[in-house]
């Protein structure tokens, strides 16, 4: 009943004035080319009639809510899951490739992160590149990558996980070196005074130490691969995906179908944050941490 | 160096000036002193009178910049390498994703002991300190005197000679302080140990020392040594006799001739 009070009653409170907002935004934008289409037909609808039109255009500028809802019902669970207009099949091709970009980049955020902890050289040249490497927009380097990989003959799941792979590393990055420096004075200073190796403060106190950072920064790291896969589809002329679905949704102004594949992307960010998250609670409650 | 000295440490016109961005400060400066076999000494003084950062200095935590030093008759280094000590720092640094018998395996591990020793050595060293029982739990469910106990036997258990105290009961309360005093000395009594203590309380020191390094600050120094003529055996009532009262009242004198009050 509380955790109903504190958490349901707001999140729904917000939920309900975000759908009203968003028809009347539909009806203000799609009024004008409703007027036009009434117009060229010679008909004067009454205010409601023009309403009901306005939220019912086959390719609105704004879809309605219902009109998402709708398409998006019938795209994901009336279609054979094997049907390039599921939005199931869709979103498994762009999960696919998230996660193998995720699992890459998260191997490679790690290896980093032990290299900038380890190394002090690798402190000062690898930091920097690894955040000027965040400020290149991805939307420029996506079709390098592709391009290239294609050139050398790799194509298909791969390039598209390497721009997963290319954001995800670097929250998982940020996070370990923070981790993996995590461990107080006091319990380097033990290590210190049983003589313990390099390697076996860093197995029995840096990594441990750097668990929770681990998962919340691939928390982040997941979204962010879901991003890069779904950029990735873009430049590749995919013919499925997410990103594929946006791209040919736009080309044949299928507004509500890009719509529609929004909230299969969303739907799938919000998952795979929450299987990470939960992997996250799972792995500090073994490890003794206090239940909340 | 003092070389096959049968003391436990021996330091000889000991200093440590730490450089700081305020200029340097004197840590430590001409510090001699010599620690027998099965001595109890505490070192007792104001915040700033150098008496962690001596212990640091036993424990090779920090380097001396002038002077010798000897710990079992070798560098701190070679001591340290030696395991020649268990160091109980402030707080009691257990590591909270280990239980309590994981933590005083740690050192254990960490030498290399098979692990039917280290279960011999957990058991035997949780029994010392009162701790049988509480293998399986997690730091967070014990109490801070029980978490500071079992930081000591983790110090106990790879069985150095020498154990290094820096205020380790100082976070708790006058009860349970009283409590763990009482158990400590007869652990020490039990396990004949050379313990150095460093503590801000009189009574404490009093109580538990067979002598008694009084400290004062800028720079750090030795300013009394008062050895102890209170019995081995020290019931807590001992507190109350005129013997105990004449000690601590020297301990007190010595604190407040080393202490300048005008800063």
């Amino acid at each position: 009943m509380d955790s109903f009070r504190s958490k349901i009653i707001p999140v729904t409170t917000i939920l309900a004035a975000v759908v009203v907002a968003w028809y009347v935004f539909a009806v203000v934008l799609n009024a004008p080319f409703q007027r036009d289409l009434d117009q060229r037909a010679n008909e004067t609808p009454g205010t409601a009639e023009f309403i009901g039109k306005t939220l019912s255009q086959p390719k609105p500028t704004l879809p309605a809510p219902h009109q998402v809802a709708v398409n998006f019902f019938e795209n994901t669970f009336l279609r054979s899951v094997t049907s390039n207009r599921s939005l199931v099949y869709n979103a498994w091709v762009t999960l696919s490739s998230t996660l193998l970009g995720f699992a890459f980049g998260t191997a490679l955020g790690i290896v980093i992160a032990v290299g900038i902890v380890h190394v002090a050289t690798l402190d000062r040249s690898l930091m920097p590149w690894v955040i000027a490497s965040q400020t290149i927009p991805i939307l420029a380097v996506a079709p390098m990558i592709i391009v290239v990989l294609a050139a050398v003959g790799i194509t298909g799941l791969i390039p598209k996980a390497l721009i997963s792979t290319y954001l995800s590393f670097f929250p998982v990055t940020v996070g370990m070196v923070k981790g993996l420096r995590s461990p107080e004075l006091m319990h380097l200073d033990l290590m210190h005074t049983y003589n313990a190796s390099r390697a076996q403060t860093f197995w029995k106190l840096r990594v441990p130490a750097s668990v929770p950072f681990l998962f919340t920064s691939m928390k982040v790291a997941v979204a962010a691969s879901l991003v890069g896969a779904i950029v990735g589809e873009l430049p590749t002329g995919a013919v499925a995906g997410i990103g594929a679905k946006l791209l040919s949704g736009a080309y044949y102004s299928q507004s509500i179908d890009i719509w529609s594949a929004l909230v299969a992307g969303s739907i799938v960010a919000a998952l795979l944050v929450m299987v990470v998250g939960v992997a996250g609670r799972l792995v500090d409650r073994a490890m003794g941490g206090r239940p909340a | 160096m003092t070389g096959q000295s049968p003391a436990v440490v021996s330091a000889s016109k000991l200093g440590l000036t730490f450089q700081t961005n305020d200029g340097p400060v004197q840590a430590l400066s001409n510090v001699d002193l010599t620690i027998g076999k099965g001595e109890f000494v505490s070192f007792i003084g104001p915040s700033g009178c150098g008496k962690t950062t001596l212990l640091r200095v036993i424990a090779d935590l920090e380097k001396p910049t002038s002077g010798a030093i000897s710990v079992n008759g070798m560098t701190p280094e070679q001591a340290r390498e030696k395991r020649a000590y268990g160091y109980v720092f402030q707080a009691a640094a257990l590591f909270p994703w280990r239980t309590i018998e994981r933590n005083v395996a740690l050192p254990l591990e960490i030498i290399g002991l098979s692990k039917a020793e280290q279960a011999e050595r957990i058991k035997r060293t949780l029994e010392l300190v009162n701790l049988a029982g509480f293998e399986k739990k997690y730091p967070w469910q014990l109490s801070g005197g029980m978490q500071q106990r079992a930081s000591i036997a983790r110090a106990l258990a790879f069985d150095a000679d020498l154990l290094l105290m820096d205020e380790p009961f100082g976070a708790l309360d006058e009860i349970v302080r009283d409590h763990l005093n009482e158990q400590l000395l007869e652990l020490w009594e039990r396990t004949n140990k050379t313990i150095c203590f460093v503590t801000h309380s009189i009574p404490e020191a009093v109580y538990l020392s067979t002598r008694i390094v009084v400290m004062s600050p800028r720079p750090g120094r030795v300013s009394d040594v008062i050895e102890s003529t209170l019995p081995r055996k020290r019931p807590l009532d001992i507190r109350e006799t005129p013997e105990f009262l004449a000690i601590a009242a020297r301990v007190r004198d010595g604190l407040r001739a080393g202490h300048s009050y005008d800063d």
